[in-house]
């Protein structure tokens, strides 16, 4: 537990939070690996966990039918995976699959709310700090969406 | 630290009519894409090599059909192969990438202003490209590598649309073998085979190492691309007079005589196509410009 | 001072046809105005004859109109929709010409045009279009090809303005209506009291050598008294003006300015100003071949900024709305033209308002800008 507390208080992700928000934070890890091609989650489970990727590279996909899955975002060493855990209905939107060994922190998300709801100042940081995330992934879909590199983007 | 590009007119440009197309012809061919081919020129008889600055560009003239302007992709120390790389988007371009080898090209060049890459040694340099935007950096890529001890982290941020739009992958591979310079790759969109990064350029930023106060950025790509890089460099801490970005703009004569490039007060084809941020920052702003 | 202030000339206007003459027998082409399709335009002349004697002008914003004068006047008419561009950056001009052989093609340099031209009843406001030309075409890195050769061969007779057209504004852009440089000759026609004659003012060695063949005199007070009096009164009854403090700055401030939208409203985009303007300079460049393919060639075309294609590139075009390219070309007159070429693009000729189908006044546009400007200072005060 003492590593995981270094680990996690010293991750760029929770930067300023307080040494008890960290504590409690801590509360609610545990490490975790998955070997290449394991899924860390799949679309439309219920979300109850988050991850500090800590060694790998993990693939946020969809299924399209009759075709193999679209790769929609790559999350690696030091990023956060996983948002869905937050927000209702808590179900993950996307699949998530190890594209090689990875090693990560998982948090759980359900107990995190339930903190999240006793303490809304741990909430707030909470929420301050993901509403980053998503508002970062939101700006990079959006530029994906232009297909900026494709040809004849006009008309 | 303010840098400019420098001016390199290796010849004295007011000898001879800068309109005429030399015929060039083809050494090589090589596919790189499905829609992007490498032309290797062979300079004509008589020629002592061509020499060039990394970002400067020739006039290229398929026979009958049309010219365009396209940046020197090869290597400059290399001068007696001159390497364009095309990607076939129009009616010239499409002329230029289905001819073969030991046909003639028109050659006008080489013009404009390049990456400054001999200014900025001493800092690390961090070179962001997407999509065709790679072929104009790859000379300043050799060049930085050519004089590695000169410079700090060199780091290369790539993005392509999809894992089949990836250029010079024999280039990627060596980079990506060597431990000096850091490489790193991504693609737009892409199938479960694909083993590498997949989301926008910009996400590589934050991402990779370099010290943000003592580091130059050379970033070439779709205007939209170079917008968005430069927020994510900004953010980062690195200076406005320290990123370098190069403007694409409609060129019809390459020597600022046509008008078509104009960009504010200047013209793409002489002050440019490289530009220091903090000159052309108003362009990005600025609609219809 | 100068010598050649000192030495001015009067020219009764009888000697208009020795001038014209002594230029052909030194070998000069002579190009002045002549009436071609209702309007004053440039081209070859014989004699004295070909000029539009007892014609004079009805200029507007969008409308034109040539009417006899009744009087035996030379020159008594404002520039019409030629300037003397069309003879230093022809509307179309072949760059070169390639050949298909065995080794792919060989391109054969053009000839260079380098005959001798006299350009006869060049206006102030035209002399100085030369010379933002000269500074365009061969101030820069490159030259442009011919520009020089065919620039070199000129003799030039400048005629000063002493009846301004309906929109000009050379008084406010400080480019005439009086000519001080660039010319080889200029001259002023007096028609008073029954006397019609040219008071003549040498600008060159040419110019004096020329003027020792022809029946001159030496100006006396009074014939230069009614030469002066002639510019003052042309000055005074100058219906517009620009004012050019600050304007620079003033566009680059009103580069978001909703009014763009007003004028674009009005704008056709038809790229007449463009054609009809004495330094707009913007060239296309166009290749094609013949139809067996044999021979190719490339052309230089006068192109406007005002089409949609002009800033095309990959993807689109950049300046895709009206409003953008009237910006960009008013911009480019009275802005970016002094930092690319330390003079304004704008010689106050008003050909552009005259010619312009929805009769768009660049004076009035930019003192709507400025009143705009003002107002949103007063307001913020």
């Amino acid at each position: 537990m003492e590593n995981l507390e270094r680990i996690l208080s010293e991750h760029p992700f929770l930067e300023g939070m307080d040494v008890d928000q960290v504590q409690l934070l801590v509360g609610c890890a545990s490490n975790v690996f998955f070997q290449a091609n394991e899924f860390l989650f799949r679309e439309g489970e219920p979300a109850d966990t988050f991850y500090f990727i800590r060694h790998g590279k993990v693939s946020i996909e969809t299924h399209v039918p009759q075709r193999e899955p679209i790769v929609i975002q790559s999350q690696d060493e030091g990023e956060i995976l996983g948002w869905s855990w937050l927000v209702p209905p808590y179900r993950w939107h996307f699949d998530a699959r190890a594209v090689e060994l990875t090693r990560a922190i998982a948090l759980d998300g359900k107990c995190l709310r339930d903190k999240c709801e006793q303490d809304h100042d741990l909430g707030y940081e909470v929420m301050k700090r993901f509403a980053l995330i998503i508002a970062e992934r939101l700006g990079a879909t959006r530029l994906q969406l232009m297909d900026i590199y494709g040809h004849n983007t006009d008309k | 630290m303010a840098t400019t590009p420098t001016s390199s007119p290796l010849h004295d440009v007011r000898d001879g009519d800068p309109m005429l197309a030399r015929p060039f012809q083809i050494r090589r061919t090589r596919k790189d894409t499905y829609d992007t081919v490498s032309l290797q020129l062979k300079p004509p008889d008589g020629d002592d090599g061509f020499p060039f600055e990394p970002g400067q560009f020739n006039m290229l003239y398929a026979y009958g059909v049309g010219e365009v302007p396209i940046s020197i992709s090869g290597n400059p120390a290399k001068n007696d192969s001159l390497v364009h790389t095309i990607r076939a988007v129009g009616a010239a371009t499409r002329a230029l990438t289905s001819l073969k080898v030991g046909d003639s090209v028109g050659v006008r060049g080489p013009f404009g202003k390049g990456w400054p890459v001999e200014a900025v040694a001493g800092n690390d340099v961090v070179v962001i490209t997407g999509g065709i935007g790679l072929a104009p950096l790859r000379p300043a890529i050799y060049q930085l590598l050519a004089h590695r001890e000169e410079y700090g982290k060199v780091v290369l941020l790539y993005g392509a649309r999809t894992p089949e739009d990836i250029l010079f992958r024999r280039n990627l591979e060596k980079w990506r073998s060597r431990f000096d310079i850091e490489t790193a790759l991504t693609v737009d969109r892409a199938a479960r085979s694909w083993k590498g990064n997949v989301g926008v350029v910009t996400q590589l930023i934050p991402r990779a190492v370099f010290d943000p106060l003592h580091c130059v950025a050379f970033v070439c790509g779709p205007e939209i691309m170079m917008r968005f890089t430069v927020m994510e460099l900004i953010k980062r801490g690195v200076a406005e007079n320290n990123i370098f970005v190069s403007m694409e703009r409609n060129m019809k004569c390459g020597i600022g005589l046509c008008g078509h490039c104009q960009l504010g007060s200047s013209f793409v084809c002489k002050d440019g196509p490289v530009y220091c941020y903090e000159d052309v920052r108003d362009s990005f702003r600025k609609r219809e410009m | 001072m100068t010598k050649r202030q000192e030495n001015i000339a009067v020219l009764e206007s009888e000697g208009l046809g020795y001038l014209v003459q002594a230029l052909i027998d030194k070998g000069y082409e002579v190009l002045g105005p002549r009436i071609k399709d209702g309007a004053v335009t440039y081209d070859q002349i014989e004699t004295v004859r070909d000029l539009p004697i007892g014609w004079t002008d009805r200029q507007e914003p969008g409308s034109y109109r040539l009417v006899k004068s009744g009087k035996k006047t030379y020159f008594d008419y404002a520039v019409g929709p030629h300037s003397w561009k069309k003879y230093l950056h022809p509307p179309e001009t072949r760059l070169w010409e390639a050949r298909r052989d065995e080794q792919g093609f060989t391109v054969i340099e053009p000839e260079r045009e380098t005959a001798k031209k006299a350009l006869l009843g060049v206006r102030p406001c035209e002399l100085q279009a030369l010379a933002i030309q000269d500074t365009v075409f061969t101030g820069g890195p490159y030259l442009a090809p011919g520009y020089q050769e065919r620039r070199s061969n000129l003799f030039i007779v400048a005629v000063n303005c002493v009846r301004p057209g309906g929109t000009c504004f050379c008084a406010s852009m400080k480019t005439g209506p009086k000519a001080t440089s660039g010319f080889d000759l200029a001259l002023t026609e007096i028609l008073e009291s029954g006397r019609h004659y040219f008071v003549v003012e040498v600008g060159s060695a040419s110019g004096e050598e020329l003027l020792s063949d022809l029946p001159t005199k030496v100006a006396d007070d009074a014939e230069k008294e009614a030469a002066a009096k002639a510019m003052e009164r042309a000055t005074a009854k100058m219906g517009r003006e620009l004012d050019t403090k600050g304007i620079r700055e003033l566009l680059y401030k009103c580069f978001d300015d909703p009014h763009w939208q007003t004028v674009a409203d009005r704008c056709f985009s038809c790229g007449n100003c463009t054609m009809v303007c004495p330094t707009c300079f913007c060239v296309n460049v166009e290749d094609g071949t013949d139809l067996s393919g044999q021979q190719a060639e490339r052309w230089s075309r006068w192109d406007s900024c005002f089409t949609r294609d002009f800033s095309y590139i990959h993807g689109g075009s950049i300046r895709f709305t009206v409003k953008a390219r009237y910006r960009q070309w008013m911009t480019h007159k009275l802005a970016y033209w002094l930092d690319q070429f330390g003079t304004l693009g704008c010689v106050g000729c008003g050909r552009c308002i005259t010619w312009c189908p929805a009769g768009i006044d660049i004076t009035e546009e930019v003192r709507a800008l400025r009143d705009k400007e003002q107002s949103e200072k007063v307001q913020s005060v």
